[in-house]
């Protein structure tokens, strides 16, 4: 199994566990990654404004790298709008001639776009990832943390139900963990708001957190790097279980019997303020 | 050259405010072959009528054109009225001047030589008339109502009250229908049961009305007053001459399947009947779930029948049979709200839907009576009414309103309180929709007496917390987020047709809209009438509706129905097509297109050369034929015209067009 | 007492952007009961859209709502019109920064400590939120 990966900026900084994590697995897996040979920031939203093509530019761009390749990556917000700006391509004629006339490229939306997660479950499928859990991980209860831009808006992402989505779960127990269902798996976490309205995402990290709590678990897992960075800056836990928060990527590796933040490295670094 | 009179109508100021009616009929006067031409204010009126009855007698007319509204208004009137002169009423013409003139233009100048050319090219297609017959066929007495719902049980009724044969097809093991299922009604909480259930048995015990449960209609053919029907009667495996209905066989089966009566919500034998009160109360017994069907033993129900009503070796029944009208009433299916992923359906036992819902009341239902929670039997004391559930929904559901809901959500508020007294109810609705008699009085009860709160607002995501449904609402009139901790959660899901609906268009020749109701005839006039003569819609099956109207609209087709059958003959269409058979290559692209099967193959002999020939050509049925034209415009050597609408007439309305300048 | 004021450019401009019609709310209110950060906002989101009806342009203008959606589409998702409400919000907010000028977040209104520690993606699609 071959794939175009483009990576997207927070890969290689704030979020780099998710990319080794991920990139470790896929190799123990016999799943290769092949990273765009020059690539830029998607963009992080999709443009909603109509006449915003100038947003559309790069993620165009990287789609038509892949030369019509599957082209996977990790985080949900480039998944999101690659995957937008693909069916956008496929959609609109008007605007796949402005972008690609001026890109001088040709593309016209074909090629799968994959999130890592669909890769597992589509192409390898979680029964042989089963088999290939090396570490099980017995007794953990993990609550998936789906967030938005997977599976908003459902018709365009065809990522997984847009409601009651299964796939993490899906994952979680090809791991061996326990999976735990909390009611806001699917509710934003606040997104850029913990830039700019710090109290909103507060109340709504607080909401997820508390639910996951309430359902018992004890680890959440995300696919997305603000998600993460929400979850674990925006709330106030002060006297309440602690719950960790760790990439789908760094849960996997662990249970692949790979190096991963969440197995070596969480345990000496400072707690995250959860408890 | 013919003899022809142009008569034109001012339809008060419809058509003469925006034609000029004396140009009209001087300009008439010059058309080819007519001899007189007049005007009236109003044609249709005795007075119109007579003026052209006394002038075809006056002049001797042998063709006449009226230039009137559309022939879909006035062509019969006008033709009754040449008929009283002694013409036979083909030879009249319609000239629509209204719909097709003076109601879409503005300027006189523009509308009065349209006028004009529509006149005259009505006069030379009138010229090409030919005096038709219109068949006449036989009607069989009896009806077929589909359905044995309420709607059809008070269909059969009526129709039987006249005299009429009636066979009720059901596909259940029981009538009675979704009615059957109700507790009580709006909004004058009668007893569901105790309203419908005489009316069940009057429909079995009547010597008119014969009931074939467990039923499903097969196949339809022929027209008004024939309808050749097949019903496969479906094996019961239980002899309903010997049964006697003792429920010995349903008491002792070990096997259970969930009930479709109750919603699902509670199970059922594999030999049973649906409910308490069945008509007829002969069980049935459920392949799929039955321990001997399945696995070859068990044999209960046999060992255990006093009268040995078992027979597992019945089968599949066809019965054949002819009617001379059918009324379909198929009623309606419950929108499956799982659809609506954040209202949680189906993933927790509290979050109902309002069929649900009706059967926790219901003394016979799953709890017994008592109004209790599915998850641990105590009462609620917190529920939350949900309306519009998949209706006025363009993006996931129906875009129609369901008419019933608002009213049955207060209904069952209402019963809520008076079962569950210290219960608290909250609806959150788009629109409270209460036409009806005594509908807004009822609601507003419910708002002011029972204490149900109002909200006017939707719910955004129902999921369970501890011991409860947490539902996180808005009120739109404070614009306050709301947040209930609720015990049960009543989802008002959409009235929608039967999933079965559209095979049962097809397989009955009726069409229906986008949503897989019937559509009637007319949505004004002709309520319960379809496109194809004879056939009659009555219920929900049609659209969304409440019994009252329900049983309007059955008695209603009941009533079309029966002025059908008391017809000693029925008049057939005179314009149907005919073959010009010596003209026909034997294609049969036309028996192919003919919507009616009117069109057949038939070998005929031909004089060729010295010997005779034998080819296949086309036929009409005339008698099935409805004048469609179909079968005209595919035909590709011309042979088939359609009697009034023949090739030459219409070639010579559109040279009267084309020349006239 | 609102009196009616004619076409408003910026929500000409808005529904001529985002592709949506106001006009077909009919004000049930799932967007609002759905949406996460409902509860803060001055106009709910179905109140955005009677507005939207209503031409009441300058209101709109000045509610905090289209700055505090975080364009999550959970609205837009649960519509029963269909009214993608993530778009007009973004229709918005581009018409308000596009017909009145000036830009709501800079770099230079975070702290250094959030510039470490953000990831990449909060500040680009923070900047491309509320920059024109």
């Amino acid at each position: 199994m071959r794939y175009r990966y483009f990576p997207g900026c927070t890969l290689k900084g704030q979020a780099k566990s998710m990319e080794d994590t991920t990139l470790a697995a896929a190799k123990a897996m016999g799943i290769e990654l092949e990273e765009l040979s020059e690539w830029q920031c998607c963009g992080a939203v999709y443009p909603l404004y109509e006449d915003e093509l100038i947003s559309l530019l790069s993620p165009v761009r990287t789609l038509a790298a892949a030369e019509g390749e599957p082209l996977v990556s990790l985080c949900a917000a480039c998944h999101h709008v690659l995957k937008r700006a693909q069916e956008l391509m496929q959609r609109n004629e008007d605007a796949r001639k402005k972008v690609t006339d001026h890109l001088e490229v040709e593309y016209a939306g074909e090629g799968r776009v994959l999130h890592f997660l669909e890769v597992l479950r589509d192409d390898l499928g979680f029964d042989k990832l089963k088999e290939m859990v090396k570490k099980p991980l017995e007794g953990k209860k993990v609550a998936a943390y789906y967030g938005c831009l997977l599976l908003r808006p459902s018709k365009v992402m065809q990522f997984d139900d847009p409601e009651n989505p299964t796939i993490m779960e899906d994952m979680i127990r090809a791991l061996g963990a326990e999976v735990v269902k909390s009611p806001y798996r699917t509710e934003c976490c606040g997104a850029y708001l913990s830039v700019t309205e710090e109290g909103v995402a507060a109340d709504t990290v607080q909401r997820i957190l508390d639910s996951a709590r309430r359902a018992g678990a004890e680890i959440l897992v995300t696919a997305c790097p603000l998600c993460r960075y929400n979850l674990e800056n925006c709330a106030d836990n002060e006297g309440k279980t602690p719950i960790k928060v760790y990439y789908f990527s760094e849960i996997l590796a662990e249970a692949m019997g790979l190096p991963s933040e969440s197995a070596q490295d969480r345990g000496t670094k400072e707690e995250v303020p959860q408890g | 050259m013919p003899r022809t009179g142009v008569f034109i109508c001012h339809c008060g100021t419809n058509i003469a405010g925006t034609v000029d009616i004396d140009k009209t009929v001087e300009a008439s006067r010059n058309f080819p072959g007519v001899v007189h031409a007049d005007e009236y204010r109003y044609l249709c009126s005795e007075m119109g009528q007579d003026i052209i009855t006394k002038a075809i007698k006056e002049n001797d007319l042998d063709r006449v054109v009226v230039g009137t509204c559309s022939p879909r208004m006035h062509e019969n009137t006008f033709r009754k009225a040449a008929a009283e002169a002694g013409l036979n009423p083909y030879l009249l013409e319609v000239a629509n001047i209204r719909e097709h003139c003076s109601w879409v233009h503005k300027d006189m100048e523009e509308a009065t030589p349209k006028a004009i050319a529509l006149l005259r090219a009505a006069a030379a297609k009138a010229a090409l008339n030919e005096a038709l017959e219109a068949p006449r066929l036989d009607v069989e007495k009896r009806a077929l109502v589909i359905g044995g719902g309420i709607a059809g049980i008070q269909a059969a009724l009526d129709i039987a009250e006249a005299g009429y044969e009636v066979d009720i097809v059901e596909k259940d093991p029981s009538i009675g229908g979704r009615m059957a299922q109700l507790e009580k009604t709006f909004p004058t909480l009668d007893c569901s049961a105790c309203i419908l259930t005489p009316k069940m048995v009057e429909a079995a015990q009547h010597p008119n009305i014969n009931l074939l449960t467990y039923s499903e209609v097969d196949e339809v053919k022929g027209f008004v007053g024939q309808f050749d029907v097949k019903i496969r009667q479906k094996a019961r495996y239980v002899d309903p001459v010997k049964c006697t209905g003792c429920g010995i066989c349903w008491e002792k089966c070990p096997s259970k399947a969930p009930s479709e009566f109750e919603m699902g919500l509670s199970k059922r034998k594999s030999i049973y009947v649906p409910f308490a009160q069945a008509v007829p109360m002969v069980p049935v017994i459920d392949r799929d779930s039955c321990l001997y069907f399945r696995k070859g033993r068990c044999q209960i129900c046999e060992k255990e029948c006093p009268p040995q009503a078992i027979d597992y070796e019945q089968q599949d029944e066809i019965i054949e049979r002819r009617y001379g009208a059918i009324v379909v009433a198929t009623g309606f299916d419950q929108l499956d709200p799982t659809i609506y992923g954040e209202y949680g359906y189906g993933q927790h036992p509290d979050i109902l839907t309002g069929l649900e819902f009706e059967r926790i009341f219901n003394a016979s239902g799953p709890t017994g009576g008592k109004v209790v929670k599915l998850s641990d039997g105590k009462p609620p004391k917190k529920v939350v009414f949900i309306q519009c559930i998949g209706s006025r929904d363009k993006a996931r559901g129906m875009n129609y309103c369901s008419k019933i809901c608002c009213m049955y959500t207060a209904k069952q508020a209402i019963l809520l309180k008076e079962k569950v007294p210290d219960a608290k109810s909250y609806v959150f609705y788009i629109d409270v929709r209460t036409g009806g008699k005594g509908y807004e009085e009822f609601q507003r009860r419910a708002a002011e007496e029972h204490d149900v709160a109002y909200m006017r607002g939707q719910v955004g995501k129902i999921f369970p917390e501890d011991d409860h449904l947490v539902v996180r609402g808005i009120d739109s009139l404070t614009n306050r987020n709301i947040e209930i901790k609720a015990d049960m959660v009543v989802l008002a899901a959409a009235t929608v047709a039967r999933g079965d609906a559209p095979e049962l268009g097809r397989l009955v020749g009726i069409n229906s809209d986008s949503y897989h109701f019937f559509n009637e005839a007319h949505p004004k006039l002709k309520p319960v009438e379809t496109h194809t003569a004879g056939i009659f819609i009555a219920g929900a099956c049609q659209a969304p509706k409440d019994i009252p109207e329900t049983v309007s609209q059955a008695s209603a087709a009941a009533v079309k129905a029966i002025g059908l059958l008391s017809k000693e003959k029925l008049q057939g269409e005179a314009c149907t097509a005919e073959v010009i058979q010596s003209d026909c290559s034997g294609c049969l692209n036309c028996e192919a297109i003919c919507p009616y099967t009117a069109i057949t193959p038939v070998e005929i002999e031909e004089r060729y050369k010295d010997g005779v020939l034998k080819r296949t050509v086309a036929e009409v049925n005339p008698a099935l034929c409805q004048g469609c034209g179909s079968c005209a415009v595919t035909c590709r050597s011309g042979s088939i015209n359609l009697k009034g609408f023949s090739n030459d007439q219409i070639m010579a309305e559109v040279d009267a067009i084309c020349l006239q300048r | 007492m609102t009196t009616e004021t004619g076409k408003s450019r910026l929500i000409e401009d808005m529904k001529m952007h985002s592709g949506q019609d106001p006009n077909g709310c009919y004000q049930c209110g799932k967007c609002s009961a759905a949406c996460p950060v409902s509860a803060a906002l001055d106009l709910k989101p179905h109140q955005v859209l009677r507005y939207l009806q209503m031409g009441l342009e300058n209101e709109l203008a000045e509610s905090k709502t289209p700055w505090v959606c975080a364009s999550c589409f959970t609205c837009a998702a649960r519509c029963p019109r269909d009214i993608d409400l993530a778009r007009v919000m973004e229709g918005l907010r581009l018409s308000i920064l596009r017909n009145r000028g000036g830009n709501k977040f800079g770099p230079a209104e975070l702290t250094p400590e959030q510039l470490e520690k953000l990831p990449q993606q909060a500040l680009v699609s923070g900047f491309r939120k509320y920059n024109k």
